[in-house]
C-alpha cells in the first residue's frame, strides 16, 4: 500500500437504528486501508455484525455514508456468523454458487472449487450434503465459498468460533497465507483477543449501547507470522493491552 | 415390534377387527342389506359390479388427475407471480381466498350452466377446490428463503431470475409438495361434489352419479362398493404424492430424513 493513498473503504459517521428502536451503531468512522488485515473486537451485541453488513451493503445505514476507493464498491465476499448454506445442494454446489452466479460453467469452475475445498481441509466431502457435516465443517464450507471468487475485500463474521483450537490455529495460518498471496483486504470479526492479535495488522475495539469504536490499535508484528509467535513476549504484551481495552469496552 | 412392520400391521389389525364386528352385528341383528350391508355382501357386489364401477371410477379419476395437474401448474405459476411482486400478491390473494371459501356446491350449478361441455365444467369445479393449497403454500415457501442467503445472492450480483431459480424455488419445494398433497385429496372431493351437482343426467357417469343412482334404487351394497372405490382412490393418490414428496426431498429436508441414528 502506497503511503497517502485513499483507503479501500471508509465509513463516515455511520449509524444504524432498527425499527424496534435499538441503536445498533452510532457515529462510526472507520477507514480500511487496501491490503489491511483489520480485526473487530467487542462484546456480544455491540454491533460488529451490523457494521460488517453495512460495509457489505446488505443493509443501508440510517445515518452517515460509506465511501469506496474509485467510487465503486469492491468485489466482496462475506462469511456470515452462521454457515448459511443451501441445504438442498452438496458441498461442491454450495461452493460453486458464486461462480455459477457469475455465469461460469462447472468445468471452468472445477479447479477453483477443488482448491478452495482443499484450502479449508474439506477435499473428499464434495458430494456431501450440509446436514451430514458438523457445525465447524459447515462453517469451513462457508469459508471456501467466500474464497472461491478471489475477492478484493473479504468480510468474515466470527468464522472460526465453532472450531476446536487445533483446526482454528491451522485455519488462522492458512488465512494469513492466502491473504498475503492474494493481497486481499480482510475485515475479521472475533471474540478472541489472541486470535485477533495473531492475525491482524490493526485491531478496532467496539463497545455497546450504542455500538461505537473505543480503541484503534496498530499491531506492529512482522509477517509472516508463525506458530512460534503465540509464545513471543511482544505478542503477549499486545494481548494484555487488548484484553484491557476489551474489558473496558465491555463495562 | 419394529416400526416398519408396526406401520402396516397395526392399522390392518384395527381394520380387520372393525370389519369382523360389523359383519357380526349385521348378521346378529339381522339388518337387511338395503339398510346396512355387511362387508361380505359389499365385497361380492364389488366383484360382480367391478367392471362397470371401474369404468365410472375412470371418469372421476380423469377429472381428478387433470384438475390436480392444472392446480399444480397454474397454482405454481400464480405463486411465482405473487412472489415476484408484492403488489400483485396483495391485489389478488384475497380473491383466491374468496374462491377457496365459497362452497363449491353453491357455484357448481352456475359453472355447469355456463360451460357447455360436461367434462370441462366438472374440471373447473374440481380445479377451484384444488388450486388454493398449492398457491398458498408455494407463495409462503417462495417468501421463506433464508434472508442471509438472499443477501449473499445479491452480493454476488444475482439476477431476479437467478434468485428465483436457484434460491426461492428450492426453498419453496417442501411447501409446494405439502400443498400438492392436500390438493390431491381436494381434487377428488371437488370432482365428486361437482358430479353430485351435475346429477346422473350426463352421458359420462362418474362414481358420484353411480352413488346417487344406487341410492335412489336402494341398491345399498353397490353404493358401499362405489364408496369403497372412492376412498381407495383417495388413499392411493395421497400415498403416491407422499412418496413423490419423500423422493424429491430425501437428500436434504428434515421431513424426509430417516430417524436419528
Ligand atoms: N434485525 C434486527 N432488528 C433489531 N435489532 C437488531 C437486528 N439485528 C441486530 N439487532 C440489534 O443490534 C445490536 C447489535 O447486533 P449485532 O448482531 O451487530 O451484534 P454483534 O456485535 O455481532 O454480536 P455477537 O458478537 O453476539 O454476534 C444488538 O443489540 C441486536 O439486538
Ligand atoms: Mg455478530
Amino acid at each position: 500500500m502506497a503511503a497517502g493513498s485513499s483507503p479501500l473503504v471508509a465509513t463516515s459517521k455511520i449509524g444504524k437504528s432498527f425499527r424496534n428502536g435499538t441503536v445498533a451503531l452510532a457515529n462510526v468512522d472507520l477507514a480500511i486501508a487496501e491490503g489491511a488485515f483489520l480485526s473487530i473486537l467487542g462484546p456480544s451485541g455491540c454491533g460488529k455484525s451490523t457494521l460488517l453488513r453495512l460495509i457489505a451493503g446488505l443493509t443501508p445505514p440510517s445515518t452517515g455514508t460509506i465511501e469506496w476507493q474509485g467510487g465503486t464498491p469492491a468485489r466482496i465476499s462475506f462469511v456470515f456468523q452462521e454457515p448459511t448454506l443451501m441445504p438442498w445442494a452438496t458441498v461442491w454446489d454450495n461452493v460453486y454458487l458464486p461462480l455459477r452466479l457469475l455465469g461460469m460453467s462447472t468445468a471452468e469452475a472445477a479447479t477453483c472449487i477443488d482448491e478452495a475445498l482443499a484450502a479449508v481441509g474439506l477435499d473428499g466431502f464434495a458430494k456431501t450434503y450440509p446436514r451430514e457435516l458438523s457445525g465447524g465443517m459447515k462453517m469451513r464450507v462457508s469459508i471456501a465459498r467466500a474464497l472461491v471468487t478471489d475477492p478484493q475485500l473479504l468480510l468474515l463474521d466470527e468464522p472460526f468460533a465453532a472450531l476446536d483450537e487445533i483446526t482454528r490455529f491451522r485455519l488462522n495460518e492458512d488465512l494469513l497465507r492466502l491473504w498475503q498471496r492474494h493481497h486481499w483486504t480482510v475485515v475479521f470479526v472475533t471474540h478472541s483477543v489472541f486470535e485477533s492479535v495473531f492475525l491482524s495488522d490493526r485491531i478496532v475495539v467496539m463497545s455497546k449501547r450504542p455500538g461505537r469504536i473505543t480503541a484503534d490499535v496498530p499491531i506492529d508484528l512482522t509477517y509472516p507470522r508463525e506458530e512460534s509467535l503465540r509464545v513471543a513476549p511482544d505478542y503477549g504484551a499486545l494481548c494484555q493491552q487488548l484484553s484491557a481495552s476489551l474489558a473496558e469496552a465491555s463495562q | 415390534m419394529n416400526e416398519r412392520v408396526a406401520k402396516i400391521v397395526a392399522p390392518l389389525t384395527v381394520g380387520l377387527v372393525i370389519l369382523a364386528a360389523w359383519e357380526f352385528l349385521v348378521r346378529a341383528a339381522e339388518i337387511p342389506p338395503y339398510i346396512l350391508p355387511g362387508p361380505v355382501i359389499i365385497a361380492q357386489t364389488l366383484w360382480t359390479d367391478g367392471p362397470s364401477l371401474m369404468g365410472s371410477l375412470w371418469v372421476t379419476l380423469r377429472i381428478t388427475l387433470v384438475a390436480l395437474a392444472a392446480a399444480v401448474v397454474l397454482g405454481g405459476l400464480i405463486a411465482v407471480l405473487f412472489a415476484q411482486s408484492r403488489l400483485l400478491e396483495l391485489s389478488f390473494f384475497p380473491y383466491a381466498v374468496i374462491l377457496q371459501v365459497t362452497p363449491i356446491v353453491s357455484i357448481a350449478p352456475l359453472i355447469i350452466i355456463w360451460v357447455n361441455d360436461t367434462f370441462l365444467s366438472l374440471l373447473i369445479c374440481a380445479w377451484i377446490v384444488a388450486f388454493f393449497p398449492v398457491v398458498a403454500n408455494t407463495t409462503l415457501g417462495l417468501n421463506s428463503a433464508d434472508r442471509n442467503l438472499v443477501a449473499l445472492f445479491k452480493l454476488y450480483g444475482a439476477s431476479r431470475w437467478q434468485i428465483l431459480r436457484f434460491l426461492r424455488m428450492p426453498s419453496a419445494l417442501p411447501y409446494f409438495l405439502a400443498g400438492v398433497r392436500i390438493s390431491g385429496g381436494l381434487a377428488l372431493i371437488g370432482a365428486v361434489v361437482a358430479e353430485f351437482v351435475a346429477g346422473t343426467g350426463g352421458s359420462a357417469t362418474g362414481l358420484a352419479s353411480r352413488i346417487l343412482e344406487s341410492g335412489y334404487r336402494l341398491e345399498i351394497p353397490r353404493l358401499f362398493a362405489a364408496l369403497l372405490l372412492l376412498s381407495l382412490t383417495g388413499i392411493l393418490i395421497f400415498a403416491a404424492l407422499s412418496w413423490l414428496s419423500h423422493a424429491l426431498l430425501a437428500h436434504w429436508h428434515e421431513s424426509a430424513l430417516p430417524e436419528e441414528e
